[in-house]
């Protein structure tokens, strides 16, 4: 008890909140070190450049957190290994992006020119066209797609989440949908071309078949998206709109979407940038050719994908013009798809919830 | 104009869990309601079953009879959405339209159910709700700004406004200030006294001071244990339960509170 009380109070009430830190360029420090150490042993063995990386990022891997290990607490060096492990791990996802992007642009940039948006490939043989009908037919196929999935994606999102809710009934569509999710695209291009053979005899191709082909494909990915983003719309404003005397049906139109909208514009998006690229589907139920055809409803219609394959596949004999054309087409298809995602991402901030004064 | 409501053997269910049994009282027209009560004793329920918002929670249901002005509220041929139009609802948590501005959202009662406004009708509405909930001051200059953008308080403020632009013939209130600062609690208070010249008013609150200054009469529920269904206890005029009640256990309750 009394030693206790004698101990100087200052000892036991003061707790220090500081400890030692390692300077703030120790990281920048320890990488140069790192890659200078792997650099040398590099031009001694004769590594290559990969294994250079490699070596530098497992040294920096054991020094920092060695080094913090000493001057800082182990808890400092805990987290400057994960820090660490987390940006090795970034940088290792962007390799494949980046080097895709970079293959696709350095093979695809040379040909993009007036003509290769503007022409079609009618009537041309050992030289450069367009791709102009293939954009088209993609763009048209796509649009039909998505003009047959929203509806039907977002009726059904509704219906899961404003009225079937716990039901069997909305958990079989669930179930039914999370099936679909995972079909393949080329039995979704068979199915389209077997509906279609029913109705207009076999050998049919039109563009119409394409979108209903690529629509089986967006309709799972538009219900779910369009499911979570209305599931966070919160009770309160359902019940905010009921109390007021606003019928269900209302409260869903006018308060209920609004408030979801941005995500599910998002969704959308997604589910578009997903089916544009699609190659096989395409190839049974759309065909090729080398014309531009605006009818959805008659004839074979170019696709982006499809025209990238038989450029690449099948150059016939000029393969020198016909593979850099469809690297350009690629090059075409991803911009494409960034455009889209900008687009929803502008929609998306513009749609959203406002909240600031 | 305004309603009065008279509950018999009011049972409510959750699912099998018996939230609220037996309740049998009358709600006088144009004039101030309270529902005191602990925590859990079923006040909240009790208040959304006399417009029937409880049947948007799945699982909830209701057994007896609430008549308002002579109509029974559950009867089958009564479309709730109806009921609703005529008894409005504040909730304990605002919940403004977040996609709307200030001035939408007072006007969303009637916009949603597609009354024509001119812009000057509009705007006469706008202000007169606003300045019914004492918030007309502090947004007159932003009203196209979001509705989230405002402090809670004021937010709560903007909900009463939107529920008393519909011009209801009844209004419930779930502890309309529990997120309230002392004057604009003082404020609402005022516009309670305002409006029960025309309104039917049922608040709840777990402020003794409150219920013993807005309202005429006050009832008092009670619960008896964990899992055990809410009760009436007792429904008097205030100045009764506050002096002489005539059960024990509103004494306790409310001798409890004053210290
Ligand atoms: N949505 C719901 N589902 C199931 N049970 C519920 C639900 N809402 C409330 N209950 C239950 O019903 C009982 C009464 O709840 P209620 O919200 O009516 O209490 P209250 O008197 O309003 O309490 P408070 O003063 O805290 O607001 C409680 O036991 C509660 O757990
Ligand atoms: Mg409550």
């Amino acid at each position: 008890m009394t030693t206790l009380m004698d101990k100087p109070s200052d000892a036991l009430d003061h707790v220090s909140l500081k400890h030692a830190r390692l300077p703030r360029w120790a990281p920048v420090l320890v990488l140069v070190i790192a890659f200078a150490a792997s650099g040398l042993l590099a031009l001694l063995l004769g590594w290559g450049p990969v294994a250079i990386v490699v070596v530098a990022l497992l040294i920096y891997l054991v020094v920092l957190p060695t080094w913090s290990r000493v001057v800082e607490n182990r808890r400092s060096a805990v987290d400057r290994f994960v820090t660490a492990l987390v940006w090795v791990a970034l940088g290792l996802a962007f390799v494949p992006l980046v080097s895709l992007l970079w293959t696709v642009i350095r093979e695809g940039a040379p040909v993009l020119d007036a003509k290769f948006f503007t022409w079609s490939m009618r009537n041309i043989v050992g030289e450069k066209g367009g791709i102009y009908h293939a954009i088209i037919g993609t763009l048209l196929i796509t649009a039909c797609a998505a003009v047959i999935s929203v509806p039907i994606g977002l009726l059904t999102a509704i219906y899961l989440v404003e009225y079937g809710a716990k039901s069997r009934m909305a958990s079989s569509i669930r179930f039914l949908v999370d099936v679909m999710t995972g079909i393949p695209s080329i039995v979704a291009g068979l199915f389209a071309y077997a509906l279609f053979v029913v109705f207009f005899g076999p050998g049919v191709h039109m563009g119409l078949g394409g979108g209903v082909a690529l629509s089986l494909l967006m309709i799972p990915i538009v219900v779910r998206s369009s499911e979570e983003m209305l599931k966070l719309v919160p009770t309160d404003l359902r019940e905010a709109a009921y109390a007021l005397g606003v019928p269900k049906w209302k409260t869903i139109v006018k308060v209920v979407l609004p408030t979801a909208l941005a995500g599910i514009i998002t969704g959308v998006t997604l589910a578009i940038a997903r089916v544009i690229g699609e190659t096989a589907p395409l190839l049974i139920i759309a065909g090729s050719t080398d014309s531009t055809n605006f009818n959805l409803f008659k004839d074979q219609m170019m696709t982006l994908p499809v025209f990238i394959y038989y450029s690449y596949t099948q150059p016939g004999n000029h393969p020198e013009i016909a593979r850099p054309m469809a690297w350009g087409a690629a090059l075409v298809l991803i911009l494409i798809v960034l455009v889209l995602n900008l687009l929803a991402r502008v929609l998306g901030k513009i749609f959203a919830p406002k909240t600031g004064h | 104009m305004a309603k009065s409501i008279d509950i018999s053997d009011l049972n409510i269910y959750y699912g099998d869990f018996l939230a609220v049994e037996g309740v049998s009282l009358s709600i006088p027209a144009r004039s101030v309601t309270a529902f005191i009560g602990p925590s859990g004793c079923g006040k909240s329920t009790f208040l959304r079953s006399l417009n029937r918002m409880h049947e948007v929670i799945p699982g909830a249901r209701v057994e007896g009879k609430v008549v308002v002005d002579g109509q029974s509220l559950y009867d089958p041929s009564v479309d709730p959405v109806e009921v609703r139009r005529m008894i409005g609802m504040v909730f304990q948590r605002p919940n403004p339209f977040p996609t709307m501005s200030i001035y939408e959202n007072v006007l969303a009662g009637l916009r949603l159910n597609n009354k024509r406004l001119g812009r000057a009708e509009a705007d006469a509405v706008v202000e007169k709700s606003l300045r019914s909930a004492n918030l007309w001051e502090e947004v007159k200059d932003r009203l196209g700004k979001p509705g989230m953008g405002l402090s809670g308080g004021q937010q709560q403020r903007l909900c009463i406004a939107r529920a008393i632009a519909v011009e209801p013939q009844v209004l419930l209130m779930d502890e309309p200030c529990s997120a309230l600062d002392p004057i604009s609690t003082s404020a609402i208070e005022d516009l309670i006294h305002e409006l029960k010249t025309e309104y039917t008013i049922v608040i709840v609150t777990h402020n003794m001071q409150q219920a013993a200054r807005v309202s005429e009469d006050t009832a008092f529920f009670n619960i008896a244990g964990a899992n055990k269904p809410g009760k009436l206890i007792e429904m008097n005029p205030t100045k009764k339960i506050f002096s002489v009640p005539d059960e024990p256990a509103t004494e306790a309750y409310i001798s409890g509170r004053f210290g």
